[in-house]
């Protein structure tokens, strides 16, 4: 019994990693409808950054986040406005292929630089302390707090969204472009700040990432993956189904796991698959895709 | 009465000359050594695939990155039928087909559910699917993959020249087959909706096309070929594994690379994407992982500044067509004055 609920409470943590990685997603989804298939390298990207800051400053890789965040929020700002802003338009195919291409471009840009070699954020201390919950059911720290920053990441999304000058560019430009326009809004400018945003988010689900296990060059698309599926499953457009989905596919993947090594990856697909063919619009949905 | 015509003067020369290159390449083995065989053969596959995806992206607006599952479905299909149940490698790659259509359903099914974007990725989660559940298949491998055991092999044709023969052949005909039959699904009436849907989906909807039923179909119909062509690709190899029948780089990347860059949603650009795809790739070669960065970049540059690829740019600026496949209706007035003339 307590073997199970240690398998089902590690499956809420890493389930928040995975939120992690929707939220950027869903954030930029529901702000201009693009798809960034290229996320999931973002990720990666975002490791290898921190990667980087730590060894030449020496610092612990939560420090690094000072540095990490804003770095990848101005590539992001950068990216929008430099690239992704063309793509946008009636066309589905040129967003999705130009980040596609940015994918393959990030993912052996990566490669040529580091080499295929698996890397890993070392934390310390911090990496190994746990302690019990209740009787035979044990959290470790670490897993703990990159579930709490995860929570309190989509809650500061939600304020954001709700209650500031920000926020309400981004909900009025997601609801009808050119009426945004016509107020004064620059449209340009806000899908760049929605990109910083995302990529900010991206730079901690990625350190947390490299922190928590080994990081190669070519893992990015089954982040991507993962976040997708999150959003799918939570519902398009809502912040806290993201969380919900996060925490489902980590759990199902869990047990998969549990019942043999194979079925991990197998056990989150599925779970989606099943979400998808029996509820569709997810579990929280707020807008239609 | 009133006529349709299909051909113009450059889709009659473009005719000439795809007949004549074919006869070219038919006769190969007697001209070329075996690594030029081998070259073509994949150059054969890609321009199948290639546009096997533009018909499903180019034409019917859905744009998968999942492709793969069909490619690594036949070729496990080709494994599975060949070893299990002894069927002629050649005789499996046919029956691939119509079992990658009937996979294709039900998938269908569940993945038409997404729009957009969010279809592409999850395409792309069904073909993720697939290569996990054939790594749990040990009769075929595992995760780490199988050769095709030498008496299904020599069973083909006992001397090797013979069977490289074969297998050249066999390519080249996959490749006029898959091609002649988009050709002739343009020039049908689901080929005029597919055209309409191709330039404005809503558009075609207002005009009576059922556009659910013809995406269906092209999907379908796209993961019959992808499943024949699959099948083919891992004859040739003579080993599969879970990571190579499923490679998003080779089967999807390459793929999509190609057809942009060479002109989407026309059935003369994935022929000439391939072309320069192996032109850049043999000049390339030895960069490594900088060439795929390389094509990435291209791919880019294409879709923002060119985004109807070099095909495109040609049949704008010229007015071109390599096949038959324009509309134009020729009035009845002239069509006596022509008849009358002896």
């Amino acid at each position: 019994m307590t073997e199970w609920l240690n398998v089902i409470l590690q499956g809420v943590l890493i389930g928040g990693l995975y939120a992690m990685f929707a939220a950027g997603l869903s954030l930029i989804f529901g702000v201009m409808r693009l798809v960034n298939i290229a996320h999931g390298d973002l990720i990666v990207l975002a490791a290898y950054v921190a990667l980087m800051v730590t060894q030449t400053l020496g610092i612990d890789p939560l420090t690094s986040l000072l540095l990490v965040t804003p770095t990848m929020a101005i590539i992001g700002y950068a990216l929008q406005r430099g690239l992704l802003n063309r793509t946008l338009g009636d066309d589905l195919l040129p967003p999705l292929l130009v980040t596609f291409g940015l994918s393959i471009i990030i993912q052996n840009g990566l490669l040529e630089l580091f080499t295929a070699d698996s890397r890993k954020l070392q934390a310390g201390a911090i990496e190994i302390q746990t302690f019990q919950v209740i009787e035979g059911v044990w959290v470790g720290l670490l897993p703990l707090i990159q579930f709490l920053v995860a929570v309190a990441v989509i809650a500061a999304l939600q304020v954001l969204f709700y209650r500031t000058a920000l926020g309400r560019a981004f909900r009025a430009t997601s609801d009808d472009q050119p009426v945004a326009q016509l107020m004064g809004l620059d449209t340009r400018h806000v899908f760049g700040m929605a990109m910083a945003l995302s990529l900010a988010i991206v730079a901690i689900a990625g350190v947390f990432l490299a922190v928590r296990a080994n990081f190669d060059p070519a893992i990015g698309s089954a982040r991507l993956i993962f976040g997708f599926e999150a959003v799918i499953i939570g519902g398009l457009g809502s912040m806290w189904g993201t969380l919900a989905g996060g925490v489902i596919l980590g759990v199902s993947q869990a047990i998969g796991a549990q019942i043999d090594p194979g079925w991990q990856l197998l056990a989150g697909h599925l779970a989606f698959l099943v979400i998808l063919a029996v509820r569709p619009q997810g579990l929280f949905p707020k807008v239609s895709g | 009465m009133s006529r349709i015509e299909h051909a113009t003067r450059s889709s009659r020369i473009g005719v000439i000359l795809i007949a004549v290159a074919l006869v070219v390449l038919a006769f190969a083995p007697y001209w070329g050594d075996r690594q030029t065989l081998r070259l073509l053969a994949e150059v054969f596959t890609f321009v199948a695939l290639a546009s096997l995806w533009n018909l499903l992206a180019g034409y019917a607006g859905l744009v998968s990155v999942g492709q793969q599952a069909f490619v690594g479905l036949g070729g496990y299909l080709l494994f599975a039928l060949a070893m299990l149940l002894d069927v002629h490698p050649i005789a499996a790659i046919f029956i691939a087909g119509p079992l990658g259509a009937l996979v294709a359903i039900p998938v269908a099914a569940l993945i038409f559910r997404l729009r957009g974007a969010y279809f592409a990725i999850g395409t792309w989660v069904v073909a993720e699917v697939f290569r996990l559940l054939a790594s749990q298949i040990s009769v075929l491998g595992g995760g780490s993959g199988i050769s095709l055991p030498a008496a299904v092999v020599i069973a083909m044709a006992p001397s090797r020249q013979m069977r490289e023969f074969e297998i050249y052949w066999l390519a080249l005909a996959l490749t006029v087959i898959v091609l002649a039959a988009i050709v002739a699904l343009l020039r049908s009436r689901h080929g005029l909706a597919l055209t309409a849907l191709r330039d404005n989906e809503a558009a075609a909807q207002s005009c009576g096309i059922d556009v659910t039923r013809i995406k269906f179909l092209v999907y379908v119909l796209t993961a019959f070929g992808t499943a024949m062509i699959g099948a083919l690709i891992f004859l040739q190899k003579l080993r599969i594994s879970p990571d190579t029948a499923f490679s998003v780089n080779d089967w999807t990347a390459f793929v999509i690379f190609i057809t942009v860059i060479g002109g989407i949603g026309r059935v003369e650009g994935p022929i000439i994407g391939t072309i320069i795809f192996f032109v850049m790739r043999q000049a390339l070669a030895d960069l490594g992982s900088m060439y795929l960065l390389i094509m990435g970049a291209v791919a880019i540059v294409v879709m923002l500044w060119a985004p109807k690829g070099l095909w495109g740019l040609i049949a704008e600026r010229f007015g071109w067509q390599a096949l038959p496949l324009q509309r134009r209706l020729v009035p009845a007035t002239k069509l006596n004055e022509t008849e009358r003339k002896p």
